[in-house]
């Protein structure tokens, strides 16, 4: 019998994907190729999405999971809150897991607050005595006493959020699972979600965190993993984990340079992207090529997105063609020029995320498609201390006046 | 305190029969759940489980026993298809709300851990609230026709669970095909339709010419019929065999569904 919050030994997870063509969903052309080609067993391609990682999670621990798109953060998590079932592995759970993945799932739009919150609490696993006995906390800690016996389709989303947060910030579990849920809600109320996550560990629980954005976990977690390609490839302290998630970025960059091994739809994606000036100082305009590829066959435009992340893998600037009413058409090669116009950066290392979509659908994610670094130059007329410049996350053109 | 140990599931998945019955709350919720949501924002309200059962024994009392003359046991023909509606809306409800149960809540399914197999079972709890209605129209009508069935009618209890236990070894596995086939969706009302013609719902066996009886008798719904009619009309005892029968099919028909459901229960957060 072991003493840890959560063990986890060879754990594998591999789905299985058909070759030759889409799975039908039809049980009649299931019928039919079975009765047509009697013998003729489907074959398929393996894909780990996560590959015998072996770890021990003591107790009181506030564990970050990080890692980059596919890496396998929310397999392992799906894992460990039993949704999803092992290939081969053992996970041995020292109690009960709550999890909290993307918040409001369960949540019915045409009941009523007060009926959703009976019918949530019972979903994760709370009985409905311990939810009585914690409604009134759990009303509280949401805010959103007023409209209780409202329906929740007439919410705001922010209510919705605060409130199905709260259902599930009262599981009495012994293991807590959250995935991203951070990033919604206003700022006071993300503040009370960090500080009931704080309490949570140091009740003596565990909280099991993945997070897409590395500064909650910097700002949450007392350890971190992280994780590549399925693989654990480290499991310590939270700047350890940083680091390695920093030093991996170059053979990422290699990697996704494969148009094949890039996540989306595949049916349409980028041939080229680079930033002109490698080197920049903070004032100047941060210019973008990228080139697609051609796909006649493709119905309707497609707009790109940008992303500029810091060297910690926090999204800086999103810059939207669908803001600036810019999409294109998928029938010849295109190649085209993004200028970020007025961004101050702070000197440090930048990549550079591109995104393909459409409407329906994302087409291509090409994530650390390059880099760049900005110099540690000073915009600004005087020169001073570090501490001039260091809180914030980006510079602006500013100015003091005094007025009367 | 508990531990909790996950491995891979193997090949003959049994369920967890403690954690379902742990989770037995979540049947009750999702029940109360659909009970809300079918009346809210309805104009009939309530009124909609008192006029089903009336308006499709009435259109049968009068499209077979009125239009076709068909016989009817010597009970009114009214009372005899309302009784056998009775026992059929349990089957069919049970089949018909449960198999797309699944994929209606594939947002929780392929989200939240608790155990799969409550989603179609908690279709149960509505259709016993329809079912309770039904019942006790059933009796007042007996007294407003003045037809006195017998002590019979005390066995109707085991009738039912016999009839909830097959509708739904049906309907959990006809939801966890779903998932992966989502064509039973067109596929299973069509069935529900045949069997409702297949089966002496409307009409008696008496009625069935002596040549196709055998394909009848082949039936264990008309098992089930022939065996309502009798505990709660008073009509002619079936066959000892058929008695026999009814409840073994019953079970083995919810064992196999449950096992099915199980076979497929762990691709479901993966092909949701």
């Amino acid at each position: 019998m072991r003493d840890t919050a959560i063990s986890v030994e060879g754990l594998t997870k591999t789905y299985r994907i058909l070759r030759g063509g889409q799975a039908t969903n039809r049980i009649t052309d299931a019928v039919i190729n079975r009765l047509r080609h009697p013998l003729q067993r489907p074959k398929f391609d393996e894909f780990h999405a996560m590959s015998d990682v072996s770890f021990d999670v003591p107790w009181g621990e506030a564990v970050g999971i990080v890692g980059r798109n596919g890496a396998g953060k929310s397999t392992l998590l799906k894992l460990l809150t039993r949704i999803t079932a092992p290939t081969s592995g053992l996970i041995d759970l020292g109690g009960r897991v709550g999890s909290l993945l993307e918040v409001g799932t369960g949540f019915h739009p045409e009941l009523t607050g007060r009926e959703n919150i009976f019918l949530n609490g019972s979903l994760l696993g709370m009985s409905q005595k311990e939810i009585r006995r914690r409604f009134d906390e759990i009303v509280d800690f949401s805010g959103v006493e007023k409209f209780l016996d409202t329906q929740v389709k007439r919410y705001s989303s922010g209510m919705y959020v605060r409130l199905a947060f709260s259902v599930a910030a009262h599981l009495e579990t012994e293991i807590l699972a959250i995935d991203e849920v951070l990033a919604v809600g206003d700022a006071e109320f993300q503040a009370k979600s960090i500080a009931k996550m704080r309490d949570a560990a140091r009740n003596g629980r565990t909280v099991l965190y993945v997070s897409h954005q590395p500064q909650t976990v910097t700002a949450l977690c007392t350890s971190a993993m992280f994780l590549e390609r399925g693989r654990l490839s480290y499991y310590g302290s939270v700047d350890g984990a940083m680091e390695a998630y920093r030093d991996t970025f170059e053979s990422y960059q290699v990697q996704q340079q494969d148009a094949d091994s890039r996540p989306g739809s595949g049916a349409l994606r980028f041939s080229r992207v680079a930033v002109t000036e490698q080197t920049q100082d903070p004032v100047d305009d941060i210019v973008i090529e990228f080139a697609t590829f051609a796909n006649p066959r493709l119905i309707g435009n497609y707009f790109v997105s940008c992303h500029i992340n810091d060297n910690d893998g926090n999204v800086i600037v999103q810059c939207d063609s669908r803001l600036t009413g810019d999409w294109f058409d998928p029938d010849k090669e295109r190649r085209g020029e993004l200028r970020i116009k007025s961004l101050w950066l702070k000197p440090g290392r930048y990549s550079v995320d591109f995104y393909l979509c459409q409407s329906s659908g994302v087409l291509d994610i090409w994530e650390a498609a390059d880099s760049f670094e900005v110099l540690p130059s000073s915009p600004y007329p005087e020169i001073t201390i570090d501490d001039a410049i260091s809180h914030g996350t980006v510079l602006a053109d500013f100015q003091y006046e005094e007025t009367r | 305190m508990t531990r909790i140990i996950v491995r891979p599931p193997s090949r003959l998945n049994l369920p967890q029969w403690r954690e379902l019955w742990e989770a037995r709350e979540v049947v009750y919720r999702f029940g109360l759940r659909d009970i809300v949501l079918r009346y809210r924002q309805t104009v009939l309200g309530v009124a909609w489980v008192v006029l089903q059962p009336l308006a499709s024994a009435g259109i049968f009392s009068i499209v077979f026993g009125s239009v076709a003359k068909l016989p009817s046991g010597g009970v009114p023909y009214f009372l005899f298809s309302f009784a056998g509606m009775l026992a059929w809306n349990v089957f069919n409800n049970v089949v018909s709300r449960a198999s797309g149960s699944l994929v209606a809540n594939q947002s929780l399914v392929s989200k939240v851990f608790f155990p799969r197999l409550l989603v179609p079972l908690s279709a149960v709890i509505s259709v016993l609230i329809d079912f309770a209605v039904a019942f006790v129209m059933f009796i007042v009508l007996l007294f407003v026709f003045r037809v006195n069935p017998g002590w019979e009618i005390i066995l109707m209890p085991v009738w039912l669970l016999i009839t909830i236990l097959f509708a739904s070894g049906i309907a959990v596995a006809a939801s966890a095909i779903t998932v992966k086939y989502r064509d039973v969706t067109y596929l299973l009302p069509w069935i529900l339709q045949i069997l409702l013609y297949a089966t002496p719902i409307a009409y008696s066996l008496a009625a069935v010419p002596k040549g196709l009886l055998w394909l009848f008798e082949l039936n264990p719904l008309t098992w089930l019929l022939e065996t309502v009619r009798w505990s709660t009309l008073g009509q002619p005892i079936p066959p000892v065999w058929q008695l026999v029968a009814l409840p073994v099919s019953a079970i083995v028909v919810f064992l196999a569904g449950v096992l099915v459901f199980q076979r497929y229960e762990r691709g479901f957060a993966d092909f949701i």
